[in-house]
């Protein structure tokens, strides 16, 4: 098996339609250049999840690949809403999309509970909160020795996991630094797990022995994309592009606009552009 | 120095931080009396936001949860299921410094949905996030918004993390040990929980608001203290440290 692949192969042969795919990152590392090769490729009623969905779940929702998104904040950081999940979420354009909604805390336990094989999670939270009334994957157990109510939900195992990180050596081992999220944890409970990364090194001689590192054999696909979290950011590389992230807004306000926008600078394009992205940003700075 | 009333409630707001808490801070307002707290008269105080990030000190104000100016000025950077288990839920968190869309007058706050109901609302909103958990792991709850009645209200649309409840008693009878909700600062006035009634009552207004005014941007029949105080207002050293904050923060964001 080729670890190392083209991200047009890396999404064909890991991603399928119907497919529940989680592309993680807190804010840091979002995977954007895998998720527009996702659009480009068409893929359709996806279950989409992530704790704080943004302008990547955005347009994954406007282009009508998804059936469902499981989430916890689903807004443009600082910004506002994602117009794009409104409107298919309040008007079912492109179609109508379900949604199932947590707390941060129950989805990062529920990421942990699947990386470490367990069919739920358990912990003190949702006490007194609206969604335990409205969401039915929110129950609640006994502890056996205290007594005490604890709430529990499902773990999540997802089809496929894709995240975005630092750098890969050679052998493809896999390097994470700074917030690191639930990545770790999104591609452990994951069947399948793609990663693209900004630069590929020879060794990890020179990292911290307690560092976040994937070994290659946790990984389907590693893919170099130079600037492929973009706006989004990669400590070391870039810095988040937090003028993209206004700039978004209007952008996505008008369903024409966003189809217009779409079309020129991801379904014409490709992980290429990321780079000269970055490179363009970095300079404005 | 002339003040705006955003400026009085930020300055407000971050007086009530103390040089010892361990702060859960929520992004926007929360952020922004929390950092100036640190850059004033709180320099020592730890501040947490929920992407891991542990006694960080950024220079300008993130406009995410997770800028990289959080980590890069941090103590410690964890990772997310950590953050939640160990650290809030650990019971390590003095205080939750949250903002909302609406709220009533037990502290119930609502960032989900707004009009209509749960599965076919009017404006759906962003959610929780760390909301529902910070509410009621941290040791209390501070609340900063900007007053309206249309913000203030009597009954929330949705409980997106609990206060006091809808009576007052609700924490009691979850057996939840924190204090919940105990003051809530806005651009008009200073509220904080009564012991016994669990309400917010008005305890300090900012200099040239009047009651009237406080009662016609409540939703809510207000209620005042015995003993209300006026707010001192912002002085140039408070003024100056939030003013510089916002410069550095807009020529960041601004991306130049």
């Amino acid at each position: 098996m080729t670890l190392f692949v083209s991200l047009k192969e890396a999404i064909a042969a890991n991603v399928f339609d119907g497919d529940v795919v989680a592309l993680e990152g807190f804010t840091h590392l979002i995977p954007y250049a895998a998720g527009h090769e996702i659009i480009r490729q068409q893929r359709k009623d996806l279950t989409l999840i992530r704790m704080t969905p943004d302008l990547i779940y955005d347009q994954l929702i406007g282009m009508g690949c998804v059936k469902k998104m499981i989430f916890s904040w689903g807004g443009n950081p600082g910004v506002g809403s994602l117009r794009r999940f409104r409107d298919a979420y309040e008007k079912s354009w492109p179609h109508k999309l379900e949604i199932e909604e947590h707390s941060h805390a129950a989805m990062a336990n529920a990421y942990e509970a699947g990386a470490a094989g367990l069919p739920c999670a358990v912990f003190r939270g949702y006490l007194g909160a609206g969604l335990a009334e409205v969401n039915p994957n929110i129950r609640f157990i006994e502890c056996p020795f205290t007594g005490e109510r604890l709430a529990s939900v499902p773990s999540i195992r997802p089809d496929v996991t894709v995240i975005h990180a630092q750098k890969a050596n050679r052998k493809g081992d896999v390097l994470i630094e700074g917030i690191v999220g639930v990545q770790k944890e999104a591609v452990l409970a994951a069947k399948r797990a793609i990663v693209t990364v900004e630069e590929i090194v020879d060794n990890f001689d020179d990292v911290h022995p307690n560092a976040c590192v994937l070994p290659n054999w946790t990984l389907k696909a590693v893919v170099q994309v130079p600037g492929g979290a973009h706006p989004s950011y990669a400590k070391g590389y870039y810095e988040r592009d937090n003028a993209f992230y206004k700039a978004w807004d209007p952008i996505a306000s008008e369903r024409e606009g966003f189809q217009a926008w779409m079309q020129e600078n991801v379904l014409n394009a490709g992980p290429e552009v990321f780079a000269s992205r970055v490179a363009f940003t970095q300079a404005q700075k | 120095m002339n003040y705006t009333a955003t400026e009085m409630m930020t300055v407000a707001a971050a007086r009530a931080i103390r040089n010892d808490d361990v702060c859960f801070v929520g992004i926007g307002m929360p952020s922004a009396a929390c950092n100036l707290a640190r850059l004033t008269h709180a320099p020592d105080v730890t501040l947490i936001y929920e992407s891991g990030t542990i006694g960080t000190k950024p220079d300008v104000l993130p406009l995410s949860i997770g800028d990289g100016e959080l980590c890069d000025t941090a103590v410690t950077t964890v990772a997310v299921p950590e953050m939640f288990r160990y650290w809030l839920q650990g019971g390590r968190i003095s205080v939750g410094f949250l903002g909302a869309a609406q709220l009533d007058k037990f502290g119930n706050l609502n960032t989900t949905v707004v009009g209509g109901d749960y599965n076919n609302p009017k404006v759906r909103l962003p959610g929780g996030g760390g909301a529902p958990e910070i509410a009621t792991s941290c040791g209390e709850i501070f609340i900063v918004m900007k007053q309206s009645s249309r913000g203030f209200v009597d009954n929330i649309d949705f409980m997106t993390s609990l206060g006091h409840g809808k009576t007052g008693t609700e924490r009691e009878a979850l057996g939840i040990k924190t204090r919940g909700p105990s003051r809530l600062t806005t651009d008009l006035c200073i509220m904080e929980t009564d012991p016994e009634s669990k309400e917010f009552i008005v305890t300090s207004i900012h200099p040239g608001v009047t009651r009237k005014q406080i009662a016609e941007n409540t939703g809510w029949a207000i209620r005042f203290a015995d003993q209300v105080v006026e707010t001192p207002a912002p002085n140039d050293t408070e003024l100056a440290a939030l003013r510089a904050l916002n410069e550095r923060t807009a020529r960041a964001h601004a991306g130049q």
